[in-house]
């Protein structure tokens, strides 16, 4: 069975919880006890109605203040998979969270509300699925029922988002659109009577039918090395196993591999996946690798194979986002994360930052603030192969590490 | 009809075997916090695979609050065995006599908050950076927004609105000295998941978990099973029934569950059955809607 991830973001006034509340309900996702515990905290806030956000809003501040402050992980399966929602507040000082809710995402949920159409919550997050290329958006034009389950009033929204989308830079997502009432149930789990005028398929139909991510098997090799397994037992006296989880592409037994940075070469010995040996492994499966001589390969190195070796760079530019409250200082040493590999870099120029509704850019900016997303020049201590993001994902991100607080401070996306 | 819910994701058992390793190779003292319930058993299994054909390179921990099922120390100690392990026990008792806590009285006293303490003390002792578990995002809506690599300050708190981002695979263990990380391998499972993966890997669990004859106390509609530790009044009558365990915590926490599941198909049959949250079966997290998120602040696991 297979997974789809999925990212939501949006307030509780956008009706996203009850979207959520409505797939778990009517997907028999949720118990008794948990439904009797939402009514009763329903009625002690006094309304009438039954809050699913208290579903999700896991935190007292969140429940304190009504609102989303940080990702839940929500899980459910259906006959076709399973789905993992990663649900992210909207509003712009929570544009980290949604970062990195959206991060790991197969698929973005865009709500907009029928009666208001696109508004700037609505530019950030498709801002943010275009930065991240998710590979689906679907936007769900909610609350049909207030606006008399009108096509006309669904096809202006969505015209208006095909203008947006176009401002941004080609990608290779697609987009659906969908028209739905979460209140009501109309198009979540089943066709609604009221919108017979849209042939498209519901929401719960559309996420079954998605593809998952099997383009990263048809990106080159690379597996970041993060752990070398020696047990120097009598039984595996010689075993020397470098192990890690695939990024992306495929390995067979017998392939010519470069270790990165050092370049020094083999060939494929053994491929284990814990006590059983594969004749061949694919991009995100944990593996254990034994080649046919003895280099030295280390915690940090890359292995790639012979053929799709990608170049090794010190200086390159790139799109980050800053997460922390304390700004980005321009020169000052970071730790930067790439894979396993860990390296000193410097930000030596920040290009400008990007204000995401609007796309106005400040080119004379001297610091990125929290939340902040622009476009930066880095220069790292010790050369690595990255890829860029556009053309291999799995390995052409990467994050800044404070190196005093060793907190994430950004994360970024090399160009 | 539901067989769709009996197929184990292997996703997920790729991401945990990347998570220890990531846990083994940024930590200088890892260890596996092990209650001997199915979610750390699972670990336990998963750990074998990521190191092998190496040994497990960190030891187990248990707190051990006096309160225990005594199948589930039998299964610990025959586990370890069995593994090859190092075990490490912190005993509550200890702190206890020390004076660093006080038991609770009354008719629902529990020492599951005193186990905070002495978990504390166990990490300080043996200087432990990294503590492994088995908590999963879909036990209870607090675990739900707790990361992966967890930081937790030289208090053992957990500080829920200010926790480190965790974007795509990456995982940032560094830490200031006094620090420790709590690391969730299997935080994307739910309980179905496990008992899936139990099945398809064939791991020997406990047998409480399986339908049993047993003396418990119904109070308020909850199956307390009696023994030496729970408190009874005098108009409270002792039964026997044929009950199991859903959970495992110690046992003036952990309520029993009327059931005849007596294998496990039909315990995964009952699962997908059931109308009740598993935590629905654990006394800690009833005492308000808040329960778990106030004990993670104060350093619980």
């Amino acid at each position: 069975m297979d997974v789809l991830r999925i990212a939501t973001a949006g307030s509780v006034d956008d009706g996203k919880s009850t979207l959520i509340g409505r797939l778990l309900y009517e997907t028999n996702s949720i118990t008794t006890d948990r439904l009797e515990a939402i009514e009763k905290a329903s009625q002690r806030k006094g309304i009438d109605f039954l809050d699913l956000s208290l579903l999700t809003d896991g935190l007292i501040a969140e429940r304190e203040q009504g609102i989303t402050i940080d990702v839940a992980h929500i899980y459910f399966n259906t006959p076709k998979r399973k789905f993992i929602i990663a649900d992210s507040p909207g509003h712009v000082e929570y544009t980290r969270n949604m970062v990195t809710g959206a991060s790991k995402a197969d698929v973005s949920i865009i709500l907009i509300d029928a009666r208001n159409g696109i508004v700037e919550q609505t530019h950030r997050h498709f801002y943010i699925s275009n930065l991240l290329r998710t590979p689906q958006v679907i936007v769900c034009v909610n609350k049909m029922d207030l606006v008399q389950y009108s096509q006309d009033v669904f096809n202006t929204i969505k015209q208006q988002f095909e203008v947006m989308a176009a401002r941004l830079s080609k990608s290779n997502q697609s987009i659906q659109f969908i028209p739905v009432s979460s209140l009501h149930g109309d198009n979540l789990t089943k066709v609604s009577a009221q919108l017979s005028w849209y042939s498209g398929k519901p929401l719960l139909e559309t996420l079954e039918t998605l593809p998952v991510r099997e383009s990263i098997q048809h990106k080159p090799f690379r597996l970041p090395i993060q752990y070398v397994i020696r047990p120097r037992n009598e039984s595996h006296h010689d075993f020397r196993g470098y192990a890690g989880r695939i990024a992306s592409g495929v390995l067979q037994e017998g392939d010519e591999i470069v270790a990165l940075p050092s370049g020094r070469k083999s060939k494929v010995a053994k491929i284990y996946q814990h006590d059983v040996v594969l004749s061949k492994a694919k991009a995100r499966q944990s593996v254990t690798i034994t080649l046919e001589d003895d280099i030295d390969i280390s915690r940090g190195d890359t292995m790639v194979k012979t053929a799709e070796k990608p170049l090794l760079v010190n200086e390159f530019t790139a799109a980050i986002c800053w997460l922390n409250h304390v700004p980005l200082v321009p020169g000052k040493s970071y730790l930067l994360q790439h894979g396993t590999q860990v390296s000193k870099a410097k930000v030596q120029l920040i290009q400008y930052v990007e204000d995401p509704a609007s796309l106005m850019r400040i080119e004379s900016a001297s610091t990125l603030k929290m939340n902040d997303l622009g476009k930066v020049q880095i220069r790292v201590a010790k050369p690595f192969a990255p890829d860029t993001y556009e053309s291999n994902a799995a390995h052409g991100a990467f994050i800044l590490i404070d190196e005093h607080s060793n907190t994430t401070v950004a994360v970024g996306f090399i160009e | 009809m539901s067989d769709y819910l009996k197929e184990f994701p292997r996703d997920l058992e790729d991401e945990a075997i990347y998570i220890l390793r990531e846990a083994a190779a940024q930590f200088e003292r890892p260890c596996i916090l092990f209650s001997g319930g199915k979610d750390s058993i699972t670990l336990v299994r998963l750990a074998q695979k990521a190191f092998y054909p190496g040994k497990i390179p960190f030891p187990l921990v248990h707190i051990d609050t006096g309160h225990n099922f005594i199948e589930t120390i039998h299964f610990r100690d025959w586990l370890v065995k069995e593994v090859g392990l190092d075990l490490i026990v912190g005993y509550v008792q200890d702190d206890i006599d020390a004076g660093n806590v006080t038991e609770e009285s009354g008719k629902f006293s529990s020492r599951n908050a005193l186990q905070t303490a002495t978990l504390l003390r166990t990490i300080e002792q043996n200087k432990f950076d990294a503590c492994l578990g088995g908590a999963r995002r879909d036990e209870e809506k607090a675990r739900a927004k707790e990361r992966i690599f967890s930081v937790r300050d030289d208090f053992g708190q957990w500080n829920a609105k200010n926790q480190r981002p965790e974007l795509f695979d990456f995982l940032n263990g560094r830490i200031q000295p006094g620090e420790n990380v709590r690391v969730f391998p299997i935080s994307n499972w739910t309980e179905l998941d496990v008992w899936n993966y139990i099945k398809e890997e064939r791991l020997a669990i406990p047998s409480i978990y399986f339908s049993h004859q047993r003396e418990v106390i119904e109070r308020e509609g909850v199956l307390w099973p009696y023994s030496n530790f729970i408190y009874k009044d005098v108009d409270e009558k002792i039964e026997n029934r044929q009950v199991r365990f859903r959970t495992v915590g110690d046992m003036s926490c952990t309520a029993a569950l009327p059931s005849p599941a007596a294998t496990l198909d039909a315990i995964i049959e009952e699962i997908i059955g059931t109308t009740i949250s598993e935590r629905g079966t654990r006394l800690d997290d009833k005492r308000s809607e808040a329960a778990m998120e106030l004990r993670k602040a104060n350093g619980y696991f």
